[in-house]
């Protein structure tokens, strides 16, 4: 069958559902959400129609621009720890037999659709003082004393790191699997060690790979937003918190709509960049 | 260098399982308190998910809003995919384009704009919105594993039924249907998974009138740690295993996953 463009009205038949469920579910909302955040606030949680610059102008406090920096430089910091163990990762596991690919893709896809609530819960467990890795420190002899290690931002970084590991792997996964083989081989050949081959050939040749995978983690790591509260301080509070916050417990609609705008201006540009670095790949 | 390897793996595989294993031995302390290694063991956190009345509401309507809205994600994903790869219509691909996108925003994104529009037309706190809610946001994993499905038919086959006379309606049930089932049984699976723990966009749009099972442990969180919570990670834990694993017996994993992502 070839594909033919639709002629009449009931070839567009199949797209009606799809297509109205998107526009009245996915584009309306946004642009409600748009719409908001250009609102008045009101006294006791209520919103008038308006058109105010207000909620945009909170950006220029220090406060705010203490929390966006934070979270721009713990989403960077956990895509760098992601991808940086990640490659090496990947490749070997791309090199692996078939059975052990299988079995490591389904811990990966079950660690990542592990609630973030749970991932949380299971960090400041194992950062408890009472039930915590530290126990298993004082009985090696390395510690004296039990105690926890939360709330703090190493405990922040390790928890956001690990939640988006796998998602790291299976972005990764996809390249290196096709990556070609006779690369490293003809390095091998010609004498390289595995470790040098790794450096010199493989990830030279995912240049662009890697770039467009530490933006993908990047915008992963800025949409976490319990665990910088289950496992940090309120000053390792990020962006996507600080909405939520705004949002429900502030009741000021407007400004966690302002907030989220700019969270998709930034995320959309960084989805641009990656796609655009994606393509410079296709063009080698 | 194969030492070094499995020595890796094995770093990798520690930092992975590490908390689990720490959740999973808390689990089963015969009080209820949280230590490690447990004291005694016991099965009654896991038999309390079941027994008390406000878990194991939580528990059914995690499951019950996870089926739908994998469902409803389904339903708005295939004839989507069906009519992009039927038709010839460039502009169409701007619905992939928006079937991808809540899934690719950070979700605060997507929840505050449903909150928004649910408070703007009055259905705040009803239990269906949350179903439609679900449904858009994971359209994306049916979407992308549809697709995919799609793109490996062969065409001829449905030239060959289209010249013995087949109408659109025929080849779909009896040739393209059967052909994608896989790739249909895997998009539900990874929506209905997914669905089943996602907590900002549930918590936004039901979360003062509906607890499912994260909302629960959160609000839970708040008054103290209870073994019930870890016996519940668990549990998630295994049932996203054991259906990542069938989808992997029935289907092929590294196939699926090396396209998914691909496509974003």
């Amino acid at each position: 069958m070839r594909r033919e463009p639709p002629q009449r009205l009931a070839d567009y038949g199949p797209l009606f559902f799809p297509a109205g469920m998107l526009i009245v579910f996915f584009v309306v909302p946004f642009a409600t959400m748009i719409a908001v955040s250009f609102f008045q606030r009101q006294q006791g949680g209520f919103y008038t129609p308006a058109f105010v610059f207000d909620n945009y102008a909170r950006f220029l406090t220090a406060f705010f621009g203490g929390v966006l920096g934070f979270s721009l430089f713990l989403a960077i910091a956990v895509a760098i720890a992601c991808v940086a163990i990640g490659i090496p990762f990947t490749y070997l596991l791309s090199r692996s037999k078939r059975s052990v690919q299988i079995v490591w893709l389904v811990a990966l896809l079950s660690v990542l659709s592990l609630s973030e609530v749970m991932i949380g819960f299971a960090w400041s467990t194992l950062f408890s003082r009472t039930a915590g890795i530290t126990n298993l420190f004082v009985w090696m002899g390395l510690m004296t004393q039990a105690q926890a290690l939360t709330p703090s931002f190493g405990a922040v970084m390790t928890a956001m790191t690990y939640q988006a590991f796998p998602y790291t792997v299976l972005v990764l996964y996809p390249a290196l699997v096709r990556l070609d083989p006779t690369l490293t081989e003809a390095a091998r050949t010609l004498g390289a060690s595995p470790v040098k081959a790794f450096f010199t050939v493989v990830v030279p040749a995912l240049r662009n790979t890697i770039l467009a995978t530490l933006i993908m983690v990047f915008i992963f790591a800025l949409g976490s937003y319990l665990l910088p509260q289950l496992l940090g301080r309120p000053q390792h509070w990020t962006l996507s918190v600080l909405i939520t916050d705004q949002a429900i417990y502030q009741s000021n609609m407007p400004f966690a709509a302002a907030m989220a705008v700019f969270l998709v201006l930034v995320s959309l540009a960084l989805v641009g960049l990656s796609l655009y670095a994606g393509r410079q790949k296709e063009a080698k | 260098m194969i030492a070094l390897r499995r020595i890796f793996f094995f770093a990798v595989g520690l930092f992975l399982a590490l908390p689990l294993i720490v959740v999973a031995g808390v689990s089963v302390n015969q009080r209820q308190t949280l230590t490690f290694p447990p004291q005694g063991f016991s099965l009654s956190w896991y038999g309390q998910i079941f027994t008390d009345p406000e878990w194991r509401n939580a528990l059914l309507a995690s499951l019950t809003l996870a089926a739908t809205s994998a469902l409803l994600a389904l339903l708005i994903a295939l004839p989507l995919a069906w009519f992009l790869w039927r038709r010839v219509a460039p502009w169409a691909n701007i619905f992939q384009l928006l079937g991808v996108a809540p899934f690719t925003l950070p979700p605060v994104i997507t929840a505050l704009g449903l909150l928004t529009f649910w408070a703007t037309t009055g259905f705040y706190g009803q239990a269906w919105t949350a179903v439609i809610s679900h449904g858009i946001f994971f359209v994306t994993l049916p979407l992308v594993t549809l697709s995919l499905g799609f793109s490996a038919i062969d065409r001829s086959l449905v030239e060959a039924a289209a010249t013995m006379g087949a109408d659109d309606r025929t080849i779909f049930r009896t040739v393209v249907l059967p052909l994608i089932l896989p790739y249909l049984v895997s998009g539900y699976a990874f929506a209905f998974v997914l669905s089943l723990n996602e907590y900002i966009v549930a918590y936004m749009t039901v979360g003062f009138t509906m607890e499912t099972l994260p909302i629960k442990i959160f609000n839970a969180l708040r008054y103290g740690y209870t073994p019930t919570m870890a016996a519940v990670t668990v549990l998630f834990l295994l049932v996203a295993a054991v259906i990542f694993g069938l989808v992997a017996r029935f289907g092929d994993l590294p196939k699926l996953l090396g396209a998914m992502a691909e496509d974003k």
